[in-house]
């Protein structure tokens, strides 16, 4: 499997990250390299192995279902780039 | 006083041949000349520190006893700190103080430790070298010209420079054992599970686990003691009773199986290194240890699967960072999606970014079975290797890394070559397992580290087992020509 440049534009896209022109090539030879690297798991027969998702197995722990948490929304206000009245300021998504 | 032990640090807060505010001073001091070299810490502050020492030396003067009060400690920046500044090696948080600490932050001050500073380290903990840092790469005390090793290289020069006694580390695919073994420390990785991961920032969640780096396995026992806990706040917190790591630090070695993997033996390792490693495992049939042949067979391909689940977990894990709530945000944008992509593109380095990549591709529709699927099947058979190994051996022993530590710019043109470098290690953090890696000797003057791995649970026995031959041997009391007090 080899990442063609327009593949390489539509992941750049769905993670979020702009790639410049110059840095589309580059991207693309390491992209591809680590994707040859893994290929050999392809070779492995895995048929009826179950995936493993968690090292150790786990339970998702239940809590009872009431407030624990103080309100601090004025401190979670205070590190973001912008803010304004409680509410966090992006773009105008909705014209 | 720089080379002394956790417990003779202790032993003289308590005799009050030092204070904790003297005792911090002296470190402090050693930062301030040696830093600008090592490069070792991101933040120091050198008044909150003297701050948390006074508050020690008061509880002392009081006559509170602990084992670790008062003992200066650094913790890797990749944990947070309330008031202090969290940046994880990127740009993306350089300038981030979080409003709440990390699990095991507050179990460390609980504990009486007087925080130095937060360590440099591979941009979030994405490197084996430490070469990714935002702030710098960080340089080997042992040699100048060398890596650290990564991601907790920061946490490891520091311990190896005697700049702080005891750090904290992560370890996701050995990234506190593949330091250790290049800067001559001991560092033990947990079962997954067993210490905490709030407040850590997260990397590959089903991989990343917290644990400490010391000069020896004494010292890492008294921290883990600090570290291991139950957190209501990190589903994956494994709910056990308390255990004390140091109990079984000075039970005989007779009668110890100790398997040889014959995968980690194989071609690739330095001569230098496998001669140390051997002479390691005749110090412990001295001891009364036993070796047997065990196998890995699917030990190959625990690279390849660690760099399809990381990256994965990753992408999913640092899209958190846009921009919208704390962190950097891009200058100029037209719309929120623009706002996103530059703001990303700015604020990760290129090996981040390269990881977030290959995860958002190897998770996206079409692929997902080919290649997320397929590796946590492959994970299963690693981890099904290791309980069989462990149906004939106590542990398990071989090299941490296949080389001491290499040059800067040495690997970094090629990806794929600097994933190699943790070859023995990502295995463990893939099956869950605890692994410690202790100094064993020298190759070519550089460090060279055993690697020790239990069963689940079983730090007490991996414990002893590397104490057990540090009292046997020096190699873990030494430190780099130059840096002494």
């Amino acid at each position: 499997m080899s990442l063609s440049p327009d593949d390489v534009s539509r992941i750049a896209h769905l993670a979020r990250i702009e790639i410049s022109a110059a840095e589309s090539a580059q991207t693309r030879e390491q992209l591809n390299a680590i994707l040859a690297f893994v290929e050999q798991l392809q070779a492995v027969d895995t048929a009826g192995i179950v995936p493993m998702a968690h090292a150790v197995d786990v339970v998702q722990r239940l809590r009872e279902d009431r407030v624990t948490e103080p309100d601090r929304r004025d401190d979670f206000m205070a590190i973001a780039p912008e803010s304004e009245a409680g509410l966090y300021l992006v773009p105008k998504v909705i014209e | 006083m720089i080379n002394s032990s956790l417990q003779e640090l202790a032993a003289a807060l308590a005799e009050k041949k030092i204070s904790s505010v003297e005792l911090t001073t002296l470190f402090l001091d050693r930062i301030e000349k040696l830093n600008p070299t090592l490069n070792a810490f991101i933040t120091i502050d050198r008044e909150k520190a003297l701050s948390l020492a006074r508050a020690a030396d008061a509880k002392l003067g009081a006559g509170e006893t602990a084992p670790l009060l008062g003992i200066p400690l650094a913790h890797k920046d990749i944990f947070c700190t309330q008031g202090w500044r969290t940046t994880c090696g990127s740009k993306m948080l350089a300038n981030f103080v979080s409003p709440y600490d990390a699990h095991v932050v507050e179990k460390m001050a609980a504990a009486g430790m007087v925080l130095l500073g937060k360590c440099n380290m591979d941009e979030f903990a994405m490197g084996s070298s430490n070469e990714t840092s935002f702030f710098g790469p960080v340089k080997n005390p042992w040699d100048l010209a060398r890596v650290p090793g990564g991601s907790s290289g920061g946490s490891a020069a520091a311990i190896a420079a005697r700049l702080v006694p005891a750090a904290t580390g992560t370890d996701t695919g050995g990234s506190i054992r593949q330091p250790a073994a290049l800067c001559g420390l001991t560092g033990l990785k947990p079962t997954y599970g067993v210490v905490s991961r709030f407040g850590m920032i997260a990397f590959a969640s089903s991989l990343d686990q917290g644990g400490p780096m010391a000069k020896s396995a004494e010292d890492c026992a008294l921290l883990l003691n600090a570290m291991a806990g139950f957190d209501a706040r990190d589903s994956t917190s494994l709910d056990r009773p308390a255990e004390d790591y140091t109990r079984d630090l000075n039970k005989p070695l007779a009668g110890l199986k100790i398997g040889l993997p014959q995968e980690f033996f194989g071609a690739g390792m330095s001569t230098g290194v496998r001669a140390a490693v051997e002479a390691a495992l005749a110090e412990y049939r001295r001891l009364g240890a036993t070796t047997v042949e065990v196998s890995l067979p699917n030990s190959n391909l625990s690279v390849p699967a660690y760099y399809v689940i990381a990256p994965a977990e990753a992408s999913s894990n640092l899209a958190r960072f846009d921009g919208v709530r704390y962190g950097h945000r891009a200058a100029e944008y037209r719309d929120l999606i623009e706002m996103y992509e530059k703001t990303r593109a700015e604020g990760f380095g290129p090996e981040v970014k390269r990881r977030i990549l290959i995860g958002t591709y190897v998770l996206s529709h079409g692929y997902y079975d080919a290649y997320y699927l397929k590796a946590q099947q492959v994970r299963r058979l690693i981890a099904e290797d290791f309980r069989a190994a462990f149906a004939s051996c106590d542990v398990i022993i071989g090299p941490t890394t296949p080389t001491p530590a290499f040059r800067f710019g040495e690997k970094g043109a090629d990806p794929v070559q600097m994933y190699l470098s943790d070859i023995y290690t990502i295995a463990v953090n893939l099956a869950g397992l605890p692994a410690m890696s202790i100094p064993c000797g020298f190759d070519e003057g550089l460090p060279v580290g055993l690697q020790i791995i239990a069963p689940w649970f079983a730090e007490a026995k991996m414990l002893n087992v590397a104490h057990r031959y540090q009292q046997a041997t020096d190699w873990h009391r030494r430190m780099p020509a130059g840096l002494e007090e």
